[in-house]
């Protein structure tokens, strides 16, 4: 808890890191100054791209003690204004889930470097980002804790499925190896509620630590404080699980 | 959430973008989330040049109630140019792009 007598300081910026298949691809990162040790947390942009709410996220992480990394998983997409290259991305249809997984693994393994690190390190996600990070935490060994904010497209139908996402992220539970803090709005349409039921039903089944909230009055996205779906209650409350939720699991 | 839903077509024509006009030759017809208009998902078209990178784009994002008008209205007033005897003849390149697209 920041105090007004404390010195603090961060360090943000932009690094290289290698992703999936050895491919170096860049990435927004923030740290607390000072020799730590300090957790880490790698952030996974949503659909709308590696966006200012994703840069100025991953430094609200970092000013929350963790080095904090955002991959930039539309790299190979070229380069421009972040909607003009989420926007060709969508365009594609979207990466394939084993690139995002492997540009994930390798930001987890950047941060593992580190030499200020506790040796944990989490993820967080909202929307497809949501998802890219659960199938991280779930195919990737050295996830420490996930956050899975309204993560759609989890639960698949098998019409669903193609060949950038083969396989439906609920498949791979069985396999998840941290906790897991889920945030969602009741009024959301992908996740559903009753998908999140899906979901949590089969994480229950496996014997996996969760914590899943749901939120009245909100949809889709209740964080993104530039789009009318925000919802200003719901998002401090969701904003304040997510930190104590890290400060449990990931000290 | 998502839905990825997008469907590709070849295009022959020129769009403005923030840097001027350019040639296009894509355009993108999505059912997704919108980067501007306020709603969760929209008809989104964007209009590209794939050649020019990222930034060569031409969007909009519309309501479905906007989108369905808009369709109904570039049919009836291609209608109306095919009635009075104004349309330009297509090009055999494009004839040939449009059949692989509807393949």
């Amino acid at each position: 808890m920041y105090r007004t007598d404390m010195y603090e300081g961060i360090l943000a910026e932009t690094v290289t890191i290698n992703g999936a298949n050895g491919d170096m691809i860049n990435a927004y990162m923030a740290r607390p100054l000072g020799a730590g040790p300090f957790s880490a947390m790698v952030l996974v942009h949503h659909m709308p791209g590696w966006d200012e709410w994703y840069r100025e996220a991953t430094f609200k992480f970092a000013n929350h003690g963790y080095v904090t990394l955002t991959p930039n998983l539309y790299f190979r997409a070229g380069h421009g204004t972040p909607e003009d290259v989420a926007a060709k991305v969508r365009g594609e249809g979207g990466i394939p889930d084993d690139q995002a997984v492997g540009d994930l693994a390798g930001a987890m393994i950047f941060l593992r470097g580190l030499p200020y690190g506790t040796g944990k390190v989490g993820i967080f996600g909202t929307c497809s980002g949501g998802r890219h990070a659960y199938l991280a935490a779930c195919r990737v060994p050295g996830f420490d804790a996930i956050v899975d904010c309204w993560g759609g497209n989890v639960v698949m139908t098998p019409e669903q499925l193609d060949t950038k996402r083969p396989v439906s992220p609920l498949d791979y539970t069985k396999d998840l190896s941290c906790p897991i803090l889920g945030l969602f709005g009741n009024e959301d349409k992908n996740p559903t509620p009753e998908q999140v039921d899906q979901h949590e039903a089969e994480l229950k089944k496996h014997n996996k630590s969760y914590e899943f909230h749901r939120y009245e009055g909100a949809g889709h996205g209740f964080f993104y404080y530039q789009y009318p779906a925000y919802r200003q209650a719901q998002a401090m409350d969701g904003w304040q699980k997510v930190f104590a939720f890290l400060e449990k699991v990931l000290p | 959430m998502c839905t990825m839903i997008v469907e590709k077509i070849n295009v022959e024509g020129s769009g403005k973008g923030s840097g001027g006009w350019i040639k296009l030759d894509q355009a993108n017809v999505s059912y997704d989330h919108p980067f501007n208009a306020p709603f969760e998902h929209a008809l989104n078209i964007d209009f590209v040049n794939e050649s020019l990178g990222p930034s060569a784009r031409v969007a909009v994002e519309l309501s479905e109630q906007a989108a369905r008008e808009l369709v109904r209205t570039i049919l009836a007033v291609l209608d109306r140019a095919e009635a009075g005897g104004h349309l330009e003849r297509i090009s055999a390149d494009s004839q040939v792009n449009c059949a692989t697209q509807n393949e």
